[in-house]
């Protein structure tokens, strides 16, 4: 799909948002690659343009971070598994081995059809939840190896999966966007305050415990 | 030590996360009793409350804040860092989730007390939830008049910009996240200039962790003696606790500095299945790995140095008997090998030394010589790198060789997966139970 004219004043509109519009090239490497899927040189080229940088100076920030991909489209589907040392011990290196050879892929590859790219994801800040899986960098929390086949599937057959601390997916390109700091209208689509969340006020409601009364002794 | 819930309280409310609960739990009456407060008595307030950054380092908010060079004519910047990527680290997504206004109410407060008209939220970008409910809370507070023009008519200007990243560890690095927010690399800073002089467009700047910035409104609207009613003299204050691991209710708990794992490990249920703690981290995989020896120890910044470790950002990980120590240590030196900015010879070169041979421990092929080779090395990155990331990297090794020196000797010839059954680690069911 070529950038389009819109996308090109997307990209305006996030740098208009910094005081200044060099702030925006990580937003706007995002929206770039929803539409081409990576970053290649017509994504460099646009971002370069719209921010009068280099081609170069471009490049060096796009090779920097690990969301940019480099050398061939992401599929429809991204597929993190975490695999540092809590969730990959806990059950993350077991979900990730039954993933790869269900989908026939080693991390950072895309199916041949197109539908989903697998990788094997650095901590994801959800380590309450270990062990943790992400579709389109929607948390699916405390998954099993059931769990996850079973959210493979049902992309596979495109019915609706819903995150355990997110809205339905929709495909990683439109996450993208997202990331980007595009309104996707999804904010309140979950309340994303579960049990694990609720735990110690849990406890703290059980047991009477509060935190000192502030009319006392102030 | 009981559970004080603070920026937690509420977090049953089904929609915690609106204006409309935060409010109806004294939102924002904070943000108005400070702005009818003189800026520089907001700083002292909370010098004197004794807050400290939650971030890791624990430096003094109150002392960061009055670095920054008053009616010097240029901007300044506050700059929340929200890349919270620290392995074990898992608060300030949660507080971003269910209790977005405490932040947002803490950011206008100190860019009140630090005059600044312009904030961000940097938010590692692979966590699109939070990006959307900041950007959605923002956008309310707005509004409500709480954002923008002249705010509640106190004269203060703000605009808020949440920020997502695009993975990268470092950037949690205050300067690294800096170059980020400049549409750069992400490589630190030589430091000084410290930001609150040359920060974000050289111009004086404040970073400060989400948990930190949310501490505040509770501290202004409470006052500080009712904060120093929680924690002790040097470590005052609530926390949010992350515990993670094998534990039987892993989640968040809330509770004063100064609690000890063990109290902690006691509201989570203790260990799963009966069994004892093996080895546990306070905060995050950078600090060094204690046992049950320390579980009586107060989790306060300096009672967990005495212990031979650091506070980091207090999210707890435990790990049970059951967890091989090579395979968790050489994990952790993968993450910090791939994380690993490029930008000084010692971590870059470092990292890849390390790793390289601990994956020879991991399937069993170490030696002798390199058992003590790989204290050295550490030591050749400890304190010679750019930033904390390459101590951070030097630090896992030598604990867990003190600790557990047999089993780095039994590496020599036993791959990891032989001495600990991977299956018994995990806490989920190790075949798939569909199909094969």
């Amino acid at each position: 799909m070529p950038l389009t004219d819109q996308t090109a004043a997307e990209c305006r509109d996030l740098a208009a948002r910094y005081p200044d519009g060099r702030s925006a090239l990580l937003p706007m490497l995002h929206v770039v690659q929803s539409e081409e899927g990576m970053i290649n040189s017509a994504a460099i080229e646009m971002c370069a343009d719209v921010l009068g940088l280099t081609t170069a100076e471009v490049t060096a920030v796009a090779t920097f971070y690990t969301m940019y991909r480099q050398k061939s489209p992401g599929g429809t589907h991204h597929i993190g598994v975490c695999t540092n040392t809590l969730c990959g011990l806990l059950g993350g290196d077991a979900v990730f081995a039954a993933l790869s050879e269900r989908l026939d892929v080693g991390s950072g590859e895309t199916t041949p059809d197109g539908k989903f790219t697998l990788e094997r994801i650095e901590c994801q800040a959800a380590c309450t939840h270990a062990p943790v899986m992400t579709v389109d960098w929607e948390y699916f929390d405390c998954t099993t190896i059931a769990d996850a086949i079973r959210t493979i599937e049902a992309l596979a057959a495109d019915e609706m999966v819903v995150a355990t601390r997110g809205p339905a997916v929709r495909g990683w390109r439109a996450t993208e966007r997202t990331v980007a700091g595009i309104d996707d209208g999804l904010a309140d689509e979950a309340r994303c305050v579960d049990a694990i969340m609720l735990a110690g006020l849990e406890v703290a409601k059980e047991k009477g415990m509060t935190a000192p009364d502030p009319g006392k002794g102030a | 030590m009981p559970l004080t819930p603070v920026i937690t309280a509420h977090w049953d409310d089904p929609h915690s996360y609106t204006l409309d609960s935060y409010r109806r739990h004294g939102g924002y009456t904070a943000l108005a009793q400070a702005l009818k407060t003189d800026p520089d008595e907001v700083i002292a307030t909370v010098k004197e409350s004794g807050l400290r950054g939650r971030g890791g380092a624990g430096f003094p908010t109150g002392l960061k804040w009055s670095f920054v060079p008053q009616n010097d004519g240029r901007p300044h910047y506050l700059v929340v860092n929200g890349d919270e990527s620290e392995p074990g680290a898992c608060k300030d997504i949660p507080i971003m989730l269910a209790n977005p206004h405490a932040l947002i109410e803490g950011i206008v407060i100190t860019c009140w007390a630090i005059r600044a008209s312009h904030a961000f939220i940097y938010i590692r970008g692979e966590v699109p939830m939070p990006i959307r409910r900041m950007q959605k809370s923002v956008a309310e507070a707005r509004a409500a008049g709480y954002l923008g023009k002249n705010i509640l008519g106190s004269g203060l200007d703000l605009e808020i910009v949440v920020h997502g990243g695009a993975g990268a560890y470092i950037c949690g690095e205050e300067t690294a996240l800096l170059d980020s927010l400049e549409g750069r690399r992400g490589q630190p800073r030589l430091k000084p200039p410290f930001p609150a002089v040359a920060g974000l467009y050289a111009s004086p700047t404040v970073v400060n962790n989400v948990e930190t910035i949310s501490s505040v409104p509770y501290i202004i609207k409470n006052g500080v003696s009712w904060y120093r009613e929680m924690g002790t003299e040097k470590s005052p204050g609530f926390k949010v606790w992350a515990v993670s691991g094998h534990v039987t209710r892993p989640g968040i708990y809330e509770a004063p500095l100064g609690i000890t794992m063990g109290e902690l490990l006691d509201y989570a249920g203790g260990i799963r299945d009966g069994r004892d703690v093996k080895f546990w981290l306070p905060g995050g995989s950078s600090v060094p790995m204690l046992t049950a020896d320390h579980l009586d120890t107060p989790m306060t910044y300096e009672a967990i140095v005495d212990a031979g470790s650091m506070l980091g950002t207090g999210t707890p990980m435990l790990f049970d008997e059951t967890t091989s120590v090579v395979k968790a240590i050489t994990r952790w030196l993968e993450f910090y090998r791939h994380e690993s900015c490029g930008k000084c010879t010692p971590c870059r070169e470092g990292t890849y030394w390390i790793t390289g041979t601990l994956e020879k421990f991991q399937e069993g092929r170490g030696s002798q010589d390199e058992i003590e080779d790989l204290v050295e090395i550490c030591n050749q990155i400890m304190g010679r790198s750019f930033c904390a990331l390459g101590d951070a990297a030097a630090t896992p090794y030598a604990p867990s060789l003190a600790l557990f020196r047999s089993e780095w000797e039994a590496a020599l010839t036993q791959p990891a997966d032989e001495a600990f059954d991977p299956a018994a680690t995990m806490i989920i069911p190790s075949m798939s139970g569909v199909g094969a």
